[in-house]
């Protein structure tokens, strides 16, 4: 092993010379003089090069004096049944004092591909509590549903609602939540540890923190730690999981750096060419299994550069996922907590986990119909804008009249509401009497004549 | 021995290595493909993740394309973009999809029952229909002789046989029911005709507004979320094709899910039975390995095009050939190709063509003499949705038909989202002699103006923005109310309602019909002085709103209802 020997330091990256038996994909040690340890992987090899990636950065090391120690295997995570209730940093150490995980098991933290016939389609209703994704976005078991939000955007404080508020209604099951930090704020950070240390939730949580004072290519390896720690907790312990990782960007940021340093040919600005690959490993981790009892429900947090939904980040991570709840700076700007624009957010979920035996008979059309009108009345606020209300017709005016009902008692509600998804229909109904009958064209009559009266 | 790993690639070097030779590679003998030859160098795409592969590791060449397996037991399966079966893997493998299994695309065990249609004696050659299998009650799986093989047929028996046992001897040479296909090169039709027949999707504004001839070839584009999956999986649903193609190419697991839960339980409209009987799924999910991602497609066309040279009228739906694209993008980035238009290889736009090159209708190879036909549907992912990017430009080159999704739309929940005033079918002119034999005399008048109307509407709304409605004529209000019907009552279809999501041509065309009745009489009515509210008012407007909850025979009524109802309508008079 003396023959090994490190000719080049580049950004993240560690090419190392003379090395034989190296396999692609394997975790090295990196001793540095002063006792540290630091972790990499390798990204490629070739003869007898090979290409490591220095998951806490290359800050500080230099050529001569560093011991590498190949380790025959890829990055593993140690899991048992009591990780529950710990926080680890972003690599897997233990950040809250307490001793390392005695583990049962070590799992390689790239998983394997879920076999699409082994999947069982997610369409258990999961009550936030939030109108806006109850009754128009409805969020199921199983399935993966970002938060595109935009910097100074309350997507914290949302996440920690759906993790404190979010049931299955009528079962008692056990449940866990992973919670994956990369690259944000200590004082996010602390406001979701408190958040789970207030309401007990930290006891049935797994938390993996890298903070933005951390080193960032470890960001590549948090959200692997933190899906692989899921997939044991629901796929081995049966539980239901669910996992916000937070914030995406700062993650694919940390892919674009490795890119760059490889010299790889950029894809849209900047960023590789297999992003939609790469978050697509991550995000297709979440799924039910058939005849299992767990299941793994992911929220990953992204923010929007400049409020951009045509951003890459955003773009890659709405095709893969499975709709999308956005924030919007103009509800934000309005006073209107949680400012989820309905209009762009998508469950595509949604139509098989509701309905009757689900949630109730008249969700589906009351769905579409909010969306129709709402959309309308957005339509006719803009035609105020150049002509006036004045020139409205009378039907008009009560799209208007409408959308700000509809905006300040549907979407707004306050950050300890858990409204159950029957007072979101009733409400639904209440606003929907501020129209003619004759345009609530996306439902069935016989709906109307059951529901009209009743809210 | 392999030289070198980076990602999906490996540079190896091969005994006797030929473009396109499978390779296998390390220990668990993981499957790839020669992409190029350099020296003594190979460079292999590997369809499998490949960490844990080592310099030094051993390369060996199988000597043979990457190949489908054609035989009996394909229908109703789904298999990743190698044709390797998931419901085998999953026995073999548990939930997750381990790396280096080994199990044949098509069962061995089971045996199926052989009828023969040819004779001793018999001269038979390539592509000639030998005998059958009844694969499934909807798919009659005939037994074609192989390419290369012709002579006299010397024995032949009907019988319960394997898919490897011999049924027939021909020229000297055994037969069994098992054949193999390099899934990169097409298989020859004779004759390829325009077609003339559209398929038949029940999806209103497809089939009355675009349609799609069998044998044709589509594209789908529009951002994330506007509705690609949904349309390519009511037209796998509804219709009129024998045999469904689906290939999930670097999607969502759950979208195969939900195809496999569905379609067991689903009828084909035309037989009754569960379409899971008509249908073979591919999927390669976003999380499979890229390689077989790009090899994916190929499988898809490859079965599809066997079972359109039975003579059947197969349809292939790809989602998402962008997925595909980039995985090529992928592959070409390792081997250090020169990169064209936003990083993708200059052969994307001919690898497109080749692709869809495979639709078309026309003669089957062999006796007895038929017709087949393959359709194609590919979906396109376009970043950001900008339909300028090179996939969709170099897609819309080689299709006839554009269905143009449109976010607005979708975000309204208007569905389907196809923008009727950007999509198009180029096979209107060659369908219509059909449609206007099978469906009505005037349905190419009907549909042109309603798709007038609709232009009328976009130009009329502007002027509504700017100057309010007040300020436009009675008439233009019709014309805005009338195409507001067509937009709501007929171009509106829920993809989740039971009885909206198919609808028949003739009830398609008697909605319409309805609608124009209605402005025509209207019109008049108007110019003779009638006010519109009290046209608006009239029963009529609230029967042709729920005509897609009706059936058939009800909806047909329609047209004639309206031209009275609104032709009775006299002004200063009270209607009905
Ligand atoms: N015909 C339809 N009827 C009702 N809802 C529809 C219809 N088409 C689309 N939708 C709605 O739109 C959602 C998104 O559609 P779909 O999954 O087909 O989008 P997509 O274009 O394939 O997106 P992606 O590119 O991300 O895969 C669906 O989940 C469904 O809620
Ligand atoms: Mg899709």
């Amino acid at each position: 092993m003396n023959r090994i020997k490190i000719s080049e330091i580049t950004g993240p990256l560690m090419l190392v010379e003379g090395v034989s038996g190296v396999s692609y994909d394997e975790l090295v040690e990196i001793k540095l003089k002063s006792g540290d340890t630091r972790l990499g992987k390798v990204l490629e090899i070739s003869a007898d090069k090979a290409l490591v990636q220095v998951f806490e950065g290359t800050e500080g090391l230099d050529i001569k004096t560093v011991s590498l120690a190949f380790k025959g295997r890829s990055l593993e995570l140690s899991v048992s049944p009591d990780m529950t209730g710990r926080i680890f940093s972003g690599l897997g150490h233990p950040l809250d004092g307490a001793p390392e995980l005695i583990p049962t098991k070590r799992l390689d933290v790239n998983g394997l591909p879920i076999n699409p016939y082994a999947r069982d389609y997610p369409n258990d209703f999961i009550q936030t509590g939030i109108s806006t994704i109850d009754g128009l976005n409805t969020l199921s078991r199983g399935q993966k549903l970002p938060i595109f939000s935009a910097s100074g955007l309350p997507h914290s404080r949302l996440a920690a609602q759906i993790a404190h508020q979010a049931k299955v209604r009528g079962k008692e099951e056990s449940f866990a939540v992973v919670f994956g930090a990369m690259g944000i704020t200590y004082e996010e950070a602390e406001f979701f540890i408190s958040g789970f240390r207030r309401t007990g939730a930290i006891e049935n949580s797994v938390l993996y923190i890298n903070l933005a004072s951390d080193p960032a290519i470890e960001r590549i390896a948090t959200p692997r730690l933190a899906l692989t720690a899921a997939e044991y907790l629901a796929f081995e312990e049966g539980m239901h999981v669910l996992v916000i990782l937070t914030d995406m960007t700062n993650y694919c940021e940390s892919l674009r750096e490795v890119s760059a340093a490889r010299r790889e040919v950029p894809g849209r600005r900047g960023y590789p060419g297999y992003l939609y690959t790469d978050l697509a490993t991550l995000y297709e981790r979440a799924g039910r299994i058939k005849d299992q009892p767990g299941s793994i429900t992911l929220i990953p947090i992204l923010t929007m550069p400049d409020d951009d939904k045509t951003h890459p980040i955003p773009d890659l991570t709405g095709y893969i996922t499975e709709g999308q709840i956005i924030l919007s700076r103009e509800l934000e700007r309005k006073g209107i907590y949680p400012p989820i624009d309905p209009l762009p957010s998508l469950s595509r979920l949604r139509d098989k986990a509701i309905g009757e035996g689900r949630t109730r008979d008249d969700h589906a059309s009351i769905a579409n119909q909010l969306f129709a009108s709402y959309s309308r009345g957005r339509e006719v606020r803009e035609l105020v804008v150049i002509l006036g209300e004045a020139a409205l017709s009378e039907t008009d005016r009560k799209y208007l009249e409408f959308a700000g009902a509809f905006e300040s008692d549907f979407i707004g509600q306050s950050e300890n509401e858990a409204r159950t998804i029957e007072e979101t229909l009733d409400l639904s109904w209440r606003l929907l009497r501020i129209l003619p009958r004759e345009e609530l064209k996306r439902i069935k009559s016989e709906l109307i004549e059951k529901y009209e009266n009743k809210s | 021995m392999i030289k070198k790993v980076a990602g999906p690639l490996v540079v190896a070097e091969v005994e006797g290595a030929r473009k396109g030779d499978l390779i296998r590679l390390g220990k668990k003998r993981l499957i790839g493909e020669v992409v190029e030859l350099r020296g003594d160098l190979a460079s292999v795409q590997v369809y499998e993740e490949t960490s844990g592969l080592k310099v030094g590791d051993e390369a060996v060449n199988t000597g043979s394309p990457l190949s489908v397996e054609l035989a009996p037991g394909m229908v109703g399966a789904i298999f990743d973009g190698i044709q390797r079966p998931l419901k085998d893997i999953m026995k073999a493998s548990g939930f997750f999809i381990a790396r280096g299994i080994d199990v044949p695309a098509v069962a061995r065990d089971k045996k199926w029952s052989f009828v023969p249609s040819v004779k001793e004696g018999d001269h038979v050659g390539p592509g000639d229909i030998i005998g059958s299998v009844q694969e499934t009650p909807l798919i009659l799986h005939k037994i074609m002789v192989p390419s290369g093989i012709s002579g006299k047929v010397e024995s032949i028996n009907p019988g319960a046989f394997t898919i490897e046992e011999t049924i027939a001897v021909v020229g000297g040479k055994k037969l069994s029911m098992l054949q193999k296909w390099p899934v990169r090169k097409r298989r020859a039709i004779k004759e390829k005709n325009p077609s003339a027949v559209p398929l038949v999707t029940g999806q209103r504004i497809i089939d009355s507004f675009f349609p799609i001839a069998k044998g044709g070839a589509a594209c789908v584009p529009g951002p994330f979320g506007a509705g690609k999956t949904v349309i390519q999986h009511q037209m796998a649903k509804w219709s009129d094709a024998d045999l469904i193609v689906f290939v999930g190419c670097g999607e969502r697991g759950n979208e195969m899910t939900d195809v496999l839960k569905e379609f067991p339980e689903l009828k084909d409209p035309k037989s009754g039975r569960p379409l899971l009987e008509k249908t073979i799924l591919i999927a390669n999910t976003s999380n499979m390995p890229i390689a077989a991602r790009e090899a994916s497609v190929y499988t898809g066309a490859a079965i599809a095009e066997y079972f359109r040279d039975m003579g059947y009228n197969v349809a292939m739906m790809a989602d998402s050939t962008s997925r595909w694209a980039e995985a090529l993008r992928e592959m070409s980035g390792r081997l250090e190709e020169m990169p064209g238009e936003e990083g993708y290889p200059a052969y994307l736009g001919s690898r497109l063509a080749d692709f869809y090159e495979r639709s078309g209708c026309g003669k089957c190879e062999g006796k007895p003499e038929r017709e087949g036909s393959l359709t194609i549907i590919g979906s396109v992912s376009p970043p950001g949705g900008d339909l300028s990017e090179p996939v969709v430009q170099n897609t819309l080159r080689v299709t006839k038909v554009f269905w143009a999704l449109d976010e607005a739309l979708a975000h309204k929940r208007h569905f389907p989202s196809i923008n009727w005033l950007r999509s198009y079918s180029l096979y209107l002119a060659n369908l219509s002699p059909y449609l206007r034999k099978e469906v009505a005399e005037d349905i190419d008048e009907v549909r042109e103006e309603s798709l007038k109307l609709l232009a009328q509407e976009a130009e009329l709304e502007e002027i509504v923005r700017l100057v309010g409605v007040e300020s436009i004529s009675p008439k233009e209000q019709l014309v805005l109310f009338a195409s507001k019907m067509i937009r709501e009552d007929f171009l509106y279809q829920s993809a989740f309602d039971p009885v909206d999501q198919y609808s028949s041509l003739k009830k398609q065309y008697h909605m319409l019909k309805a609608i124009k009745e209605f402005f025509v009489r209207a019109s008049i009515a108007i110019e003779d002085g009638v006010d519109l509210e009290l046209i608006k008012s009239s029963s009529i407007v609230e029967k042709i709103a729920k005509a897609r909850f009706l059936d058939d025979a009800s909806v047909a009524e329609l047209p004639g209802l309206a031209a009275s109802l609104i032709g009775a309508l006299r002004s200063g008079g009270r209607h009905e």
